[in-house]
Parts: structure tokens; sequence; C-alpha cells
């Protein structure tokens, strides 16, 4: 719960000293928040790890709708419907000044009959809490130099609940920090937008089977690729592929890859439906299924 | 109040006189011999409707982008008629627009759509010159927010969308002033 609380304390004072900032005496012109003025889908939708990006892979813009000039934020919720397992997540974030991204998301799966087979019980659901903070660090993923993408580097921690199953698996701990670096950038003149994220993690199968293992506890990293082509100002389409570790000597992980679309209803609202491959998870292979999230962006 | 005031006086509105002033025989119909006025005033241009600006270098380069090659995105915009109706209908959006219509009280409009006409024209190789002025001495004193612009990409989609012109051509057009915010937000 420690580093909780350092999120906690860092996100109080970073609001203290940006209402400080903008309540100084600065002219009424230079103090107005702006909110809301963000391009449609430019920051992205949420991911199953509560940062804004594609839906599994993490990019570098910052969550909710506000520029600059403003504060935003987004609450999201996503479920995935598998052969072997239902995933449901949802989370919040907010975005400081298109800068300084802080966000939670809370991750259930429901193992349904597999929780059987692994002695946990019919419909044990594992339990993850990640707590996440990006900061961006150049370029701009719509303006500027054509070449040069959004930059962002950033940190989850991540915080199993099942302290149990996770030494049951053999994870060597049940709480793990990632730490990734990502480039995001909307080509206008192909109406592509690419991202590419370097992640060192060691977690399986994102932590929700804890990090690391005896043999194998390094950071490791790991690559998510996203290519989507812009159909309207409202409608994207894309694919994803996010490498993973391979820690677990019973529970072999796979890749995962999916193909999505999303849509903006309105300014503030983006459904996002995608097929997903998720490969094998805790001994079920081939769990590929249909994800749908919605996303409300302020 | 500053700014629309300079505004109305920029372009050629006259001040309301003092009320000790008014002098009933003076009408904007009979005015055979202008009483002298108190500051000498703009006027617009007999011919073009525009307000005299100061003498400024011409060049295409101040267009702010390498223009497109080929007939491909000029045709996507059917010819300079449809990028004068694009333009036409972006300003006609942005200037009634409430998160941006202040930036243009100030603004000769007659001179904007001409010169923003040109610089869509030559970018898109339909066959203009450009003869405004660069986009960092243009933007200079706007004090223009990147949300103000982005809230001008959304009139000017709008407008494109409106002309049929298709989005892979929309947001090539939007590939060539993209760059441009470095000189046009200012804070």
């Amino acid at each position: 719960m420690k580093d909780l609380s350092v999120l906690r304390v860092a996100a109080c004072l970073f609001s203290l000293s940006a209402s400080t900032l903008v309540s100084a005496n600065l002219p009424a012109q230079a103090q107005d928040l702006r909110n809301g003025g963000k391009l449609l889908l430019t920051n992205g939708v949420s991911t199953i790890e509560g940062s804004g990006g594609g839906g599994l892979a993490t990019w570098s813009t910052i969550a909710g709708n506000a520029t600059q000039e403003g504060i935003g934020g987004s609450v999201h919720g996503t479920v995935i419907e598998l052969p072997d397992y239902n995933w449901t997540s949802f989370g919040v974030s907010v975005g400081f000044f298109d800068r300084l991204e802080l966000s939670y998301a809370r991750q259930n799966l429901d193992t349904i009959d597999i929780g059987t087979a692994l002695g946990l019980g019919r419909g044990y659901t594992l339990n993850q809490n990640v707590f996440g903070a990006k900061l961006k660090l150049a370029g701009d993923v719509v303006y500027g130099d054509p070449l040069l993408p959004q930059i962002a580097i950033g940190v989850q921690h991540k915080r199993s609940s099942d302290a149990a199953v996770v030494a049951a698996v053999g994870g060597a701990s049940p709480n793990g920090t990632d730490f990734y670096i990502s480039a995001t950038k909307l080509f206008l003149s192909q109406s592509v937008l690419a991202n590419a994220t370097v992640r060192f993690t060691k977690a399986n199968q994102t932590g929700l089977l804890g990090f690391g293992s005896a043999t194998d506890s390094n950071h490791k990293p790991q690559f998510e690729g996203s290519l989507a082509y812009q159909l309207s100002r409202r409608f994207v389409v894309g694919g994803e592929y996010r490498t993973k570790p391979n820690n677990l000597g019973i529970a072999r992980e796979d890749d995962w890859v999916d193909l999505f679309a999303a849509y903006a209803l309105t300014r503030n609202v983006t459904v996002t439906a995608a097929y997903v491959d998720l490969g094998s998870i805790a001994t079920a292979d081939n769990q590929r299924g249909a994800l749908l999230s919605l996303q409300a962006a302020f | 109040m500053i700014s629309i005031a300079f505004a109305l006086a920029l372009m050629g509105v006259q001040d309301l006189p003092a009320a000790a002033d008014i002098e009933p025989e003076v009408t904007t119909e009979v005015a055979p011999a202008p009483a002298p006025a108190p500051e000498p005033e703009l006027e617009r241009d007999p011919v073009t409707g525009e307000l005299p600006v100061d003498p400024y270098e011409m060049s295409n380069a101040h267009a702010g982008a390498t223009p497109f090659t080929g007939t491909a995105m000029r045709d996507a915009f059917h010819g300079q008629e449809g990028i004068r109706r694009v333009v036409d209908n972006m300003v006609d959006r942005a200037v009634i627009d409430p998160r941006i219509s202040e930036i243009f009280v100030a603004h000769d409009l007659v001179r904007l759509r001409r010169t923003l006409f040109e610089q869509f024209c030559h970018i898109l190789n339909a066959g203009c010159d450009y003869t405004g002025r660069d986009m960092e001495s243009s933007h200079r004193d706007l004090g223009l927010q990147v949300d103000d612009l982005n809230v001008l990409v959304e009139n000017l989609q709008a407008a494109m969308a409106d002309e049929k012109v298709g989005f892979a051509a929309q947001n090539r057009l939007l590939s060539k002033l993209a760059p441009m915010k470095r000189d046009v937000v200012t804070r």
C-alpha cells in the first residue's frame, strides 16, 4: 500500500502546484483552463491496464480530452469473452495538461471451470489493481514534425490480490512494476496511426499470475505495436501485437494479438470492439474471443 | 472590449459621434462634401473590398508547405471552385463558432477568405500563387492556443465533408497544415 500512498501524494502535490500555477497573478485570459479541446479519437482509448492506448497496447497519448490548456480524464469498462474465461476490467485516469497521466485499473479474471481444474473452485476470480503514471517527454501525436512521434515514459505498479495462487503457480511475487517507453504518431498523409512501445516487465499474464518465477525474475523488454487506419473522424480500425514473458513452467504464456474497431459515438463516448487472441492462459490454450470496451472521456 | 473597438475602427465602422456633435442634416445618403475626419480611416478597396495592409514581400514560400505534385489532390477538392467553397464554408463556420469567433472580430474577412483560398489552392497544386503573409507573422499577434487550432481543424473537416472530399484526401491536406502549428500557436 506504500506505493499507492506515494501515488496519491504525488497526485495531490501535482494538483496543488497546478492550481497554484493557474491561480497566481496571471491575466484573466491565461488562468482559464480550457478542457475538452483534443481532436476526436486522438486521446486513444483505455487499455486493460488503465493507461491511454489502443486496448491491449499502451500508447504515449495522455488520457482525456484536454490539451496542454486543461485537465481531462476518462473512465472505462472492458469485457472480454473467452472460451474458458471471462475478463472484466474498469478504470479511471486523469490527464494533466496533456503532459502527465495518472491511472487506476481493476482487473478481474473469472476462471469459470478452469478454477475447478486448478483446484481453486469453480468461478474463482483472479484480481489485480494497476496504478499507472505516464509522462509525455516530446513530440505531438498530431502536430509538429511529421516524423517526430509523441514520446512518453510510464510506470505501472501492479498488485495481485491472489498471493496464494501466485505462489502455487510458481510466481515469485504477487506485486510488480512495469516500466515502458512509448512512441505514437498519426501519419496524416497516410491516415495511419502507428505506435511502438517497449515495456520492461516480469509480469505473468500482465500480473494476474504474479511476477517472475523462482528461476527467472528479471525485467525483460517486451514489445507492443499498434497500427490503425482512420476511416473517418469517428471511425478507426486496426490491429495490435503484444509480446509477453514466459516465466512460469507450468503455465505457458503466448503473445497477444487483436484486431479492433473504435468508434467515437460522441465527443465523449468511444466504443471499441475487438477480436482478441490471448493464446494460452493458465493451462487453457487458444483463448480467442471478443473484447468490448466503453470509454467516457472529458 | 478594447479589441472590439479596435476591430470596428479597423473595419472602417465609424465611431458613433458624441450626442452634442450630431448634426441632423448629415446623413449617409447626402454627403457631397464630407466633413474632415478627426483621424484617417481605412477604406476598403473598391475593387477587392479589402482593407489596406502594410506592404510586405510576397512569396509562395509564405504558404508554409511544399505543394502536392500531380492533379489528384486538386481533383479531390473539385478544383479551384471546390477549394473556394471549402474555404468559404470553413470561414463561415469559424466566425460563428462560439469557441473561436472572437478571434475573427478584428479580421478583414474578405482578405482572409482570399489568402486562405490562395494558400490551399497553392498547396493543393490547383494553379494559384500565394500572396499572403507568412504563417509566423500573420499569427504573431493572435495569441492562439492549440485548442483554437483544433476547433479550426474541425471547421475545416466539416467544410471538406460538405464538399464530399474523401477522408484520406482531407487528411493529406491536414498533413501539410499540421506542421504549421509551431508558427500558429503562440501560447
